[in-house]
């Protein structure tokens, strides 16, 4: 039977909402699971972990150099767990896991595994390459261990309503002082995050100017979503960087993603191919967006969106 | 001060990727290949860490067969001052890449590895961490901000939570993320120019490692596809069927 480690995420006594989902995939392997939560103090994510439904033990690893969350420092932590017995590490595919598990991975020397999307057995996973644009069916060795982080996306949290014990415990690990944390700047961003939002409105390059976005920006706020664009938006310098969604910058996968004046770039739908429901808006009939949304309005942008935004 | 910056050759961003219908890979002949985008970032913030004066010499480094040997020439191109090529033919998985890339780091006496956060074929998104690790070495990965100050790297990070700063001590590792610079342009004559710079070719055996633990790949098949969907005429529509869903 499979014994399953997952390395919770947490920040400010909460539990990450992805710690569930990685509780999912654990499920879907099989085995005893436990969560390890590592902190100066973990707080509430503790309890929070335990209820997780199929966990049986969360373990705290509290010290004051857990105070943030690097990998330098935690993964000598985890290794040293890991050698209970473990045969699976998870992690979940957030920015935190990926820098993590590598770490341990490397380690261990074990090959790691990248986002997870479907567990076919212990050994035996999905995991999406070319950004999404074709899936991989890999065999994991089972030594040293099995070690992988989850895309989140892919999985349904498990319910909260479980009752794990939870143990304090200390690891003997001798932890570097050569990285150091400086500061976190949370994102003060009013709209949602463009990662996690439940709802986009990207543009494009038809949008023509910087200003021209504030049509964007309208829309977006009048139904509360995240705000995005495609690559040629941020190459013509109209929006920063990081908006762009596409291969190159974020993929995402909403519930509503609206394409408005974007003409569809293979690098652009490789970003948005996990959305649930694709609208397209574009005066180009033959826009190749259209082959993919799942609701098309050929239409002047200028006319159609404020209009729109005025409706709902 | 030397900086090591490694560069995969990968499927042009802009192709279409195909499946091949018998589930052993994608279809990569006849296709466009081109430096992985991520790279074109870690080498561009190399060449400016030279431009300020903060470092002395840029190595590339790449892995893979001859043919890689163009995407070394594009590096060299940007600015590198010398390469070096890990010649195999085989495939690499990031465990053994890293293996490989860490001996030639530690060869090279570099004091600072700036990498790509990924590669756009694999999406492994693990080297930067995994050398690394391997090498007992601070890593500031997804980096949007890199400023080098006595024998310390001052690295701005994106991630989830915002942007967060960690101090390193050299030796680090760094891997770049989109928003770290904007790649320049290569220009004719830094063309003609890189076709004279040396590449040094070198084997995983003269590196001294065995290649790592890795993943079998079962099979590859094409994700389900999305089908067309409805056209509607006005933005009334638009909203009665969005409505209709329950999605407004």
């Amino acid at each position: 039977m499979s014994k399953i480690l997952v390395i919770g995420e947490h920040a400010d006594g909460k539990l990450n909402g992805g710690v569930a989902k990685v509780v999912a995939a654990a499920k879907a392997i099989g085995g005893e699971i436990s969560v390890a939560l590592f902190g100066a103090h973990v707080g509430g994510a503790a309890e929070q972990a335990a209820k997780l439904d199929g966990v049986t033990k969360v373990l705290k690893i509290e010290r004051a150099e857990n105070a943030h969350p690097l990998a330098a420092t935690f993964a000598p932590q985890v290794v040293e767990l890991a050698k209970g017995g473990y045969t699976h590490l998870l992690f979940p595919g957030t920015t935190f896991g990926k820098d993590l598990a590598p770490r341990v991975a490397a380690k261990l020397g074990a090959q790691q595994i990248s986002d997870v999307m479907a567990v076919h057995g212990p050994t035996s996973f999905d995991r999406p390459i070319y950004a999404g644009n074709a899936i991989q069916t890999i065999e994991a060795p089972a030594a040293p261990a099995v070690v992988a982080t989850v895309r989140l996306a892919s999985f349904t949290a498990v319910a909260a309503t479980g009752s794990a014990a939870i143990e304090a415990t200390t690891v003997n690990a001798t932890l570097p002082t050569h990285t150091r944390f400086v500061k976190l700047e949370a994102q003060k961003n009013e709209r949602p995050d463009l990662q996690s939002a439940s709802r986009v409105v990207s543009g494009g390059r038809a949008l023509g100017s910087s200003e021209n976005f504030s049509v964007i920006y309208k829309f977006a706020d009048k139904i509360g979503a995240a705000v995005g664009a495609s690559r040629a938006a941020v190459d013509s310098g109209y929006v920063p960087n990081d908006m762009q969604v596409g291969q190159t910058g974020k993929i995402i996968a909403p519930e509503l993603y609206f394409a408005i004046g974007i003409s569809g770039a293979i690098q652009h739908l490789a970003g948005i191919k996990d959305a649930r429901t694709i609208v397209a808006i574009n005066k180009d009939p033959e826009a190749p967006i259209f082959e993919v949304a799942d609701f098309g309005l050929v239409g002047d942008l200028f006319q159609v969106v404020p209009e729109l935004t005025g409706k709902l | 001060m030397k900086v090591l910056v490694s560069v995969k050759r990968v499927v042009d961003y802009n192709v279409r990727i195909q499946v091949k219908p018998d589930g052993s890979g994608v279809v990569t002949d006849g296709v466009k290949f081109s430096m992985n985008p991520f790279d074109e970032i870690a080498m561009e913030e190399a060449v400016r860490l030279k431009e300020k004066g903060k470092v002395t010499e840029i190595i590339a480094v790449t892995i893979g067969g001859a043919k890689c040997e163009e995407t070394l020439r594009t590096a060299l191109a940007f600015g590198a001052d010398r390469a070096v090529h890990v010649k195999e033919e085989s495939e690499v998985q990031p465990l053994s890449a890293a293996r490989a890339l860490a001996a030639v780091f530690k060869k090279e006496g570099a004091q600072l590895f700036v990498l790509g956060k990924q590669a756009i074929d694999d999406d492994a998104n693990q080297t930067a961490q995994l050398v690394a690790g391997l090498l007992d070495l601070p890593q500031a990965t997804f980096a949007s901000k890199v400023e080098l100050e006595g024998g310390k790297a001052t690295v701005t990070r994106e991630i989830d939570a915002g942007l967060e700063t960690l101090e390193v001590d050299l030796p680090a590792i760094i891997s770049a993320d989109l928003r770290l610079n904007e790649p320049r342009y290569l220009k004719l004559p830094d063309i003609m120019k890189a076709k004279k710079k040396p590449i040094e070719t070198v084997s995983f055996a003269d590196l001294g490692i065995a290649a790592g633990a890795a993943l079998k790949t079962v099979k590859t098949v094409a994700p389900p596809k999305r089908s067309k969907g409805v056209v509607v005429k006005t933005v009334d529509e638009l909203i009665s069927a969005l409505k209709g869903k329950g999605l407004v």
